[in-house]
């Protein structure tokens, strides 16, 4: 009997005013037209419910530029599942915000990219630092819980207090404090935000004083930086283990970055029932429980915490998904990693890293000078 | 904070508590968290409604566990929930 999931990750779109050259969607996004309906959400969300599901992420993308994101929410309460939007913020007015609390919303994430204006303008490849600071005052308003989303990188670390300063001010519960995941447009963009050790330290310093000082308020999590700990994180919980992403096309997989990883025959929501994805389909038990392990995973005490680390991580580095995540110290691969983090210099320069690979529709495009275009 | 006579709790905004069938348990539900209750954990915040003191939750309670030791253990319960933020 393999154990109900938690959680779903409802991609709802991957249009985004945004342009976060560490974006969590895949490099080929998909197209509006391709998009699920509002009728084929609520039934992925009944499912859901049946299957176990307790919570919803609903994602993007920028979720409000779906025009019936209320008849998603709606679906998502109705089902009785606490839902959370996860949004930049822009769009984010009090009559639509007002719209969706009428619905069932519970709780919003609102993404921030740096603390003050030009650095989150940059990152995020337009101004919308306003509409951050405007989105935050709507959801601090409505009385909600709100939790700040910030990933973190070689360009903002050194921000770490005045991140928080600004999420404590805007009213935030909790500062998700999310070190970049390396994997689709942060892979690409590798070498321009992977940041020193020394930044590393200097962040945990902070949070732990801010800690000490502040308790949990806000709560501050930390989101640890793999590619520096030696040991690999316990991705998602572990494959198939606890949550399932729907994208807005209705592929369905055990996590966002799984769309990288060839051969899993990615089941649709579309075509098959989720208590099949969950339960049966070939790509949420390629790398459930233990079985799946080789080189020192197989042996390793710490197999059942960290569940062999990424997969999509793995796949990435060395093109073996079943392999021990290169993060590991313990991996025959760990070199791959110790190899891109000792090429950041002290200064935080790492060649060819002057300018980011912005997330865009149409996949990556690399000018012919090699340099990226920005949007 | 020891619970007081006047306390009538009730859950924080943030919190949904549902049954959920599939696990057979009663939840707490909050942003990026789930909590599994035990029955009885369940039972008493199901009277947490704003409406009741502690003392008539003790009460209430009383009813169907009438040998229970209810007076020191569900202000203990309900203080450590509100400590975790979850009660107000």
């Amino acid at each position: 009997m393999i154990p109900a999931p938690w959680a779903l990750l409802a991609e709802v779109t991957h249009a985004c005013p945004l342009h976060c050259p560490y974006c969590s969607n895949p490099l080929e996004l998909v197209r509006k037209s391709a998009e699920l309906t509002a009728a084929d959400w609520a039934r992925v969300l009944a499912e859901a419910a049946e299957l176990g599901v307790v919570q919803a992420h609903v994602s993007g993308g920028e979720p409000l530029l779906r025009p019936d994101l209320a008849d998603i929410v709606r679906s998502a309460h109705r089902a009785g599942i606490y839902t959370q939007l996860v949004t930049s913020g822009v769009g984010l007015t009090p009559d639509r915000l007002g719209e969706l609390l009428d619905v069932g919303l519970n709780s919003v994430q609102l993404s921030l990219q740096d603390a003050r204006r030009p650095g989150s303008n940059l990152i995020a490849g337009r101004a919308s630092y306003g509409d951050k600071e405007r989105a935050a005052a709507v959801i601090r308003d409505a009385g909600l819980p709100f939790g700040l989303n910030v990933v973190l990188h070689r360009h903002n670390l050194d921000n770490l207090p005045d991140i928080i300063e600004v999420g404590a001010r805007w009213g935030a519960d909790r500062i998700e404090l999310a070190n970049t995941q390396f994997y689709g447009w942060a892979l690409l963009n590798r070498a321009a935000l992977l940041p020193t050790r020394d930044q590393l330290d200097r962040a945990k310093a902070t949070v732990a004083e801010w800690r000490a000082a502040h308790g949990t308020k806000p709560e501050l999590v930390w989101v640890m930086p793999d590619y520096y700990e030696g040991v690999p994180k316990p991705c998602m919980g572990g494959w198939g283990a606890r949550s399932i992403t729907v994208g807005p096309d209705g592929t369905a997989l055990p996590c966002p970055a799984a769309y990288a990883v060839p051969d899993l025959a990615a089941p649709n929501v579309r075509d098959r029932s989720l208590a099949w994805i969950w339960e049966e389909s070939p790509a949420f038990n390629a790398y459930r429980g233990t079985d799946w392990m080789t080189g020192p995973c197989r042996e390793c005490p710490r197999r059942e915490i960290d569940f062999g680390g990424c997969r999509c991580q793995a796949h990435a580095l060395t093109g073996d998904a079943a392999r021990t995540d290169p993060a590991c110290a313990l991996s025959p691969d760990h070199d791959l990693v110790r190899a891109a983090t000792t090429a950041v210099d002290e200064d935080g320069r790492t060649a060819g890293a002057d300018s980011f690979v912005y997330r865009r529709p149409g996949g990556p495009r690399i000018s012919s000078n090699g340099s990226s275009r920005t949007p | 904070m020891p619970s007081d006579a006047s306390w009538r709790p009730a859950l924080d905004r943030s919190v949904m508590l549902r049954y959920d069938r599939v696990r057979d348990a009663d939840l707490l539900l909050m942003p990026e968290r789930a909590v599994r209750l035990s029955g009885t954990g369940g039972r008493i915040l199901r009277l947490c409604d704003g409406s009741r003191t502690v003392a008539d939750i003790v009460t209430e309670l009383g009813r169907s566990y009438p040998d229970a030791p209810l007076a020191d253990e569900v202000p203990a319960f309900l203080d450590r929930i509100r400590a975790e933020g979850w009660l107000r």
